[in-house]
């Protein structure tokens, strides 16, 4: 048998690629196709996605529930769960087109639910993020053959198996309008892949594209799992996104926060610095620890109102940032975000263990 | 009656070599060596030497070796030569059988079942001569999260008392008493020098060591020996021992030729009374009861040092665990069954406890399980032999570890098991001042500082090799360990994948 993600471990060598639009005007998917098309040779044609948000505008409101489904048995149940804790306004078979290259495709749904609100005050106290995550949860891990690929409002992860740029013909992204798109290109090291295992991992309105192997999984995962996250892909991708929706979401602390305890100032940094902010960096290294994330790694983590861009502290892998009027460009290289955009200014390597952050104009002062 | 007791040690001496000096002679407290003046040679009274090598190393000529002494046992794996000399000393004694160090049954050693992980190709491993390789240790109990106000940059949520340690080994608890005071003063300017922690065992603070406390574990113990108000205070940390390792459920008998002026006035009790301390401690009779002995020592210290409680690692030591973390508990400290001791009965000694491995790997996961693990410290204790060992532990789910035997030998011990003698030659586990002199502090302490630095280092590497940078992303990351030669259950509890099995 075929063993699949969370059945083992794999560890992947990637591209990843970002294009966002902070005026909020939506662009459609061919540009995102380039950049990562051009990186082809760090994939193996074993795992390529995409991310976009502001896809579907006329949803906004609604959980938009991007579901890999192994055969009807699976979207029956998945469907009845679904109605069982939410109203379903609308389902849909995710369009797709023949594409050579693409083949095992699962069936590919979409479903934009709202959560039905005397059921989420009875399980999560009204907690409504808390409620569909906790759906996302049983899904994955319950019902057989069907996977939440993305769980978030007005965004949606297409991904599957296969190089990039044939993923995205497949999901017909020209398409979708979105004003941040974030691409993946997968190298996994030891498996044909499976569809769920491939990036970007989303949950709510997070998701990540990641390149790196993280010497730290073990310890981070069993960090996670006593907040009731469940690791059950067992990729440094899934791990990282729970870190980030734990201490933002859970914990209250900013994007920039997290990123920050992810990539702490290492302790000869930290002795250096005035009592009072010694004192501070002292306590969230003493407190998150468990959640400083080590080994290789390079991120964009894609949210409701932008992009989050990080490296590991050591700077072990590569992340170019280029800027153009609105426009804000990520790749693993400088000729990815080149190519669709060759007079991008500002073009440099992002520091290690630095965050860059890029916000909707609107999103920005909060 | 003839003595029924074989001398355990022969020794072998060289005549070619031997030139007669005495310097053995004088060296042995044991006098196991004596000059046959009639003769003009040097004999060895062998029923007297314990193998703790003093001759071996001091003689000038390098004449002696010590050599079992390989009488003819019967051909029998049940009844070997250990238990029928065991036997011959209890039907002459008629009392429990005594001995010192740390059980040396062949039982399995997990440390030696368990391989470290290292970088190839898909990440780098990182080099520790070039990048930043922490190995700073916090300890003490954390809130689950921090409320945070970013823009001033302070944390909102109130922090315990908490203690860094920048190695991540402590000195094991050893009492005043049962070692000598330059063998306590050894380990604590080690530990200043090493900014970590040395424990003063049940037998308070002696005077001259009170200029140490920032370094001190300052202990209670059962029988409460040298506790008060200021020796609480003038330590760092406080520890409540419940048991040890080496002798889990009974207490300790100090004997009272060992109690002079010094020891009993550091352990506030008459001289020459054997200082006995109880085997429970007779005011916790259950974990309400410890609850309200963490909070009496928290309310007298006002709440500015961090509790830590030391248990032996037995059978339900998981449960237990997790009630001390619920008890208030700021560091829980977990003592297997291989640690050593100054004195233990031999079948409690060999006998009772678990090993440490399978007992910290138990804790962790039952932390881990009830979601409280970061909010507690976890130190196992009971033989870390070197520093795989503790990368090892750490990566099982250890903050850091508790080191005894291991100063005690870069100080000189030669683990011959014989500290009940009180004629300890190294002048380690002695209060004879003729041969506690032989036990130069700043020497000692050297050493005991090179020795941990030189473990520090290999951590690093082999931190570095597995691509990781910092310690704490190392705890509880048990991908970093594989077994090799155990059995599914063993892995079970241990938590670990068979090398060679898929990730």
């Amino acid at each position: 048998m075929r063993l699949k993600e969370g059945d083992i471990r794999i560890p992947s060598g990637c591209a990843i690629s970002a294009i966002m639009d902070r005026s909020g005007k939506r662009h459609d998917g061919s540009d995102i196709i380039r950049s990562i098309a051009l990186m082809h040779d760090r994939g193996n044609g074993l795992g390529g996605g995409f991310a976009a948000y502001g896809i579907y505008p006329d949803y906004a409101d609604l959980y938009a529930f991007h579901i890999f489904l192994d055969d009807t048995a699976a979207r029956t149940a998945a469907q009845a769960f679904l109605e069982e804790r939410f109203e379903l306004e609308a389902s849909e078979v995710v369009p797709t087109r023949r594409v050579a290259a693409i083949t095992d495709a699962p069936l590919i749904w979409r479903f934009f639910v709202k959560p039905k609100a005397d059921l989420m005050d009875e399980l999560n106290d009204g907690d409504e993020e808390q409620f569909v995550m906790d759906a996302v949860m049983y899904i994955n891990a319950n019902i057989p053959g069907a996977f939440v690929s993305s769980s978030g409002k007005n965004m949606g992860a297409f991904k599957g198996v296969g190089f990039p740029e044939d993923i995205g013909e497949f999901y017909r992204l020209e398409d979708y309008e979105a004003w941040l798109w974030t691409a993946h290109g997968r190298f996994p090291t030891n498996t044909p892949g499976w569809w769920g295992g491939a990036h970007p991992f989303s949950l709510l309105n997070w998701s990540v594209v990641h390149n790196g192997e993280i010497s730290s999984y073990d310890a981070n995962r069993r960090y996670i799992e006593q907040f009731g996250y469940d690791c059950a892909l067992r990729t440094d991708t899934e791990a990282i996104t729970y870190i980030f929706d734990l201490l933002v979401r859970r914990h209250g602390l900013s994007e920039e926060m997290a990123a920050h305890i992810i990539c702490a100032p290492a302790w000869d940094e930290i002795d250096r610095m005035d009592e009072k902010d010694k004192q501070f960096e002292t306590a969230l290294r003493q407190v998150y620890g468990p959640a400083l994330v080590n080994g290789p790694f390079s991120i964009i983590l894609g949210m409701e109102d932008g992009l989050l861009a990080l490296n590991d502290r050591l700077k072990l892998r590569a992340l170019m940032v280029g800027e153009k009027d609105d426009m804000v460009y990520l790749a693993s290289e400088e000729g990815a975000i080149r190519i669709v955009c060759d007079d991008a200014e500002n073009v440099r390597a992002i520091d290690g263990g630095v965050p860059y952050i890029a916000k909707l104009y609107d999103a920005e002062g909060d | 009656m003839i003595d029924y007791i074989l001398p355990e040690y022969k020794v072998d001496r060289d005549f070619t070599r031997c030139v007669g000096c005495q310097a053995c002679e004088r060296q042995c407290s044991n006098k196991v060596h004596y000059k046959d003046f009639d003769l003009d040679v040097m004999k060895a009274h062998e029923e007297n030497c314990v193998n703790c090598q003093r001759c071996v190393l001091i003689c000038p000529t390098h004449a002696i070796t010590i050599k079992r002494n390989d009488q003819a046992q019967p051909t029998s794996n049940n009844w070997t030569g250990e238990y029928i000399q065991d036997i011959a000393r209890q039907a002459e004694s008629g009392a429990v059988l005594l001995t010192g160090m740390g059980n040396p049954r062949p039982y399995p050693i997990y440390w030696d079942h368990m391989v470290l992980n290292a970088s190839q190709v898909t990440n780098p491993s990182i080099d520790p001569l070039r990048e930043p390789m922490e190995t700073r240790v916090i300890l003490g109990s954390k809130p689950q999260k921090l409320e945070i106000d970013e823009k001033k940059r302070t944390i909102k949520t109130p922090m315990p008392p908490s203690r860094q340690l920048d190695v991540p080994v402590m000195f094991s608890a050893m009492s005043f008493g049962s070692i000598s005071l330059n063998a306590q003063k050894s380990m604590a300017m080690a530990a200043r020098e090493l900014g970590t922690f040395f424990n003063t065992g049940e037998g308070g603070l002696h005077k001259d060591l009170r200029e140490y406390g920032d370094n001190a574990i300052v202990q209670v113990a059962s029988g409460r020996f040298g506790v008060d108000q200021d020796y609480l205070n003038a330590g760092s940390i406080i520890e409540i021992k419940i048991g040890q390792g080496a002798k889990p459920g009974i207490g300790g008998h100090l004997p009272g030729e060992k109690v002079n002026e010094e020891v009993s006035t550091t352990r506030m009790i008459p001289e020459g009374t054997d200082a006995i301390s109880p085997a429970p401690h007779h005011d916790i009779y259950s974990i309400e009861d410890l609850r309200q002995l963490i909070y009496a020592l928290k309310e007298a210290t006002r709440y500015e040092k961090p509790v830590s409680v030391k248990i032996a690692a037995v059978h339900n030591v998981a449960a237990i665990a997790s009630g001390m973390a619920r008890a208030g508990a700021d560091i829980i400290v977990i003592d297997g069954f291989r640690g050593g001791t100054g004195a233990a009965p031999t079948r409690i000694r060999d006998n009772v406890g678990i090993p440490i491995e399978l007992a910290l790997a138990s804790v962790d996961q039952r932390l881990r399980d009830e979601g409280i693990r970061n909010t507690v410290s976890l130190v196992p204790a009971g033989s870390f032999r070197c520093s795989s060992d503790i990368v090892k532990a750490i990566a099982l789910g250890a903050d850091a570890v508790y080191c005894g035997s291991a100063p005690l030998i870069a100080m000189g011990c030669h683990m011959c098991q014989s500290c009940t003698k009180g004629t300890c030659n190294w002048g380690i586990a002695t209060q004879d001042p003729v041969l506690t002199r032989r036990l130069n502090p700043e020497i000692a302490s050297e050493r005991i500082v090179k020795l941990m630095t030189a473990w520090n280092h290999e951590i690093q590497e082999m931190l570095g090799g597995m691509g990781i940078n910092a310690i704490e992303s190392l705890r509880g990351n048990r991908l970093a360990l594989r077994g090799v030669g155990l059995n599914e259950k063993e892995l079970e509890v241990l938590g670990i994948k068979y090398a060679g099995e898929v990730m």
